[in-house]
């Protein structure tokens, strides 16, 4: 029987890692390379890496990192994965079936397209018959609005308008092949994931749903795990702060009986 | 010296990093005059089947892939191609094979209606018949799958393990010198590491 994953994000701001809240602040925390390397030494279940530079210059140069220099996302995807015998998921500025392309020869398994799908639904269609519909991971962001969960574009910046579950629907049938639900509200708050909105988002749909946003302890995976059928969890910040954070949270689901790998 | 095969599509660099990881000689090619160069080829897959057949057909690499089989050396698809080692598939329409392993490429979604499509994920696999490539792997070892059709040869003793997704299916296919594994060994930590190693072994 297929086992629910534990997936670390990794937000990268210009070539380096960043902790994220409210989509707004970023505070840089290491090495795109070097945290690669690390999580791969906790043998992840997958890995998620999205870009959010606003400006696409690339600067690993550090004075406390020995590292090279890589100026293009090319670059970085192929370093990644000379470490990384895992799934490896990209996104971020993402508008084109070039763009797509691009990612995946560099060593991306799969792309995760949000403004640029949003913008363009042909694009979905586009990179699922190319590359298959399991490639495309549809990232979608939303806020609360009069208790109604409302896609957001652009950073989390824009109002689409839509309710998350008319847009999950018609990535689905356009042929996306999972859904990376993100919560903005919940970004870097540490309160626990929005159980109510991931679960009635996972009932709508027969895609796989990645739930993102919230964690601040170990128990909150358990708790999302419980209340709801997803098919992976996600976090970010939890894992940079807190050493052995991914193992002993894996520890820790299966000791509640839950099916993680 | 195991020869990667490069047709324009899937990703042919983890497959690469991860021999490259296990110090086992390797290159990847796009010329397919190049490819009795090799003792071993891989098939590697991330994509599309018609679109796959498509490229491997315009490149001229089906009939030199199916020459180099037929000559008895090594191949091995993974994932995609693996399915693409099959006479025929019902994704995106219907698409012929390469025929090297009779049977066809079959849609999850007609058999199953509960679970989310594509699966993708982490699943446990069933030993079924004893295989090269299946050596120090323990049963029940979990791999990494991503997909939405699955392989059904004519013959069901070339499963050499199986897996389940609402249905039984074949996980590790191995006919003479044609191997294939649904899921990504490249892809697979540790375990999916052995299968490499293995097939280089042989």
């Amino acid at each position: 029987m297929i086992k629910r994953r534990l997936i670390p994000v990794l937000y990268i701001k210009n070539g380096f890692i960043v902790r994220s809240e409210g989509f707004s602040y970023h505070h840089n925390i290491g090495n795109v390379i070097a945290e690669a390397g690390r999580y791969n030494g906790w043998d992840v279940d997958e890995l998620i890496y999205i870009d959010i530079s606003r400006e696409k210059n690339y600067d690993l140069r550090r004075d406390d990192y020995n590292v090279n220099s890589y100026n293009s996302i090319g670059a970085i995807i192929s370093e990644i994965s000379k470490v990384c015998f895992m799934p490896l998921t990209f996104g971020g500025g993402i508008r084109t079936i070039d763009d797509v392309s691009f990612r995946i020869q560099n060593g991306a398994d799969k792309v995760t397209l949000n403004t640029g799908a949003f913008e363009n639904p042909k694009l979905i269609t586009q990179v699922a018959e190319k590359y298959g519909s399991q490639a495309m991971v549809i990232s979608v962001d939303y806020k609360i609005i009069d208790g109604k969960p409302v896609v957001f574009t652009d950073f989390g910046q824009k109002n689409t308008g839509k309710l998350v579950y008319d847009w999950t629907k018609e990535c689905e049938n356009l042929g996306a092949g999972e859904i990376f639900l993100n919560s903005v509200d919940r970004d870097g708050k540490a309160n626990g994931y929005d159980t109510e909105t991931i679960g009635k988002v996972v009932a709508s749909t027969k895609l796989p749903v990645v739930a993102c946003g919230g964690a601040g302890s170990p128990e909150d995976f358990v708790d999302l795990a419980k209340k709801t059928n997803v098919s992976a969890i996600a976090a970010g910040n939890i894992f940079h702060f807190t050493e052995l954070s991914y193992p002993n949270a894996k520890i820790l689901l299966k000791k509640e009986g839950l099916n993680f790998r | 010296m195991i020869g990667i095969i490069n047709y324009g599509v899937g990703n042919l660099t983890s497959v690469k990093n991860s021999l490259d990881f296990l110090n086992i000689p390797n290159a990847v090619t796009d010329r397919p005059e190049e490819i009795n160069n090799f003792d071993k080829i891989i098939l590697p897959g991330v994509g599309a089947f018609g679109a796959a057949m498509e490229k491997l057909n315009n490149f001229g690499f089906a009939d030199k892939i199916k020459n180099f089989a037929n000559a008895g050396k090594p191949v091995l698809g993974i994932c995609l191609g693996m399915q693409l080692l099959f006479d025929e598939s019902r994704e995106y329409g219907h698409h012929k094979g390469l025929g090297l392993i009779k049977g066809r490429v079959l849609p999850f979604s007609e058999k199953v209606k509960s679970l989310p499509l594509p699966q993708i994920g982490w699943n446990n696999i069933t030993k079924e018949n004893a295989s090269p490539l299946l050596e120090n792997i323990e049963d029940n070892s979990s791999f990494y799958f991503v997909h939405s059709f699955y392989c059904k040869p004519k013959n069901q003793d070339l499963v050499t393990a199986s897996s389940d997704y609402g249905i039984k299916f074949a996980a590790v296919i191995h006919e003479k010198n044609i191997f294939g594994c649904q899921f990504h060994p490249e892809k697979s930590q540790s375990a999916g590491l052995q299968i490499l190693k293995n097939f280089n072994d042989l």
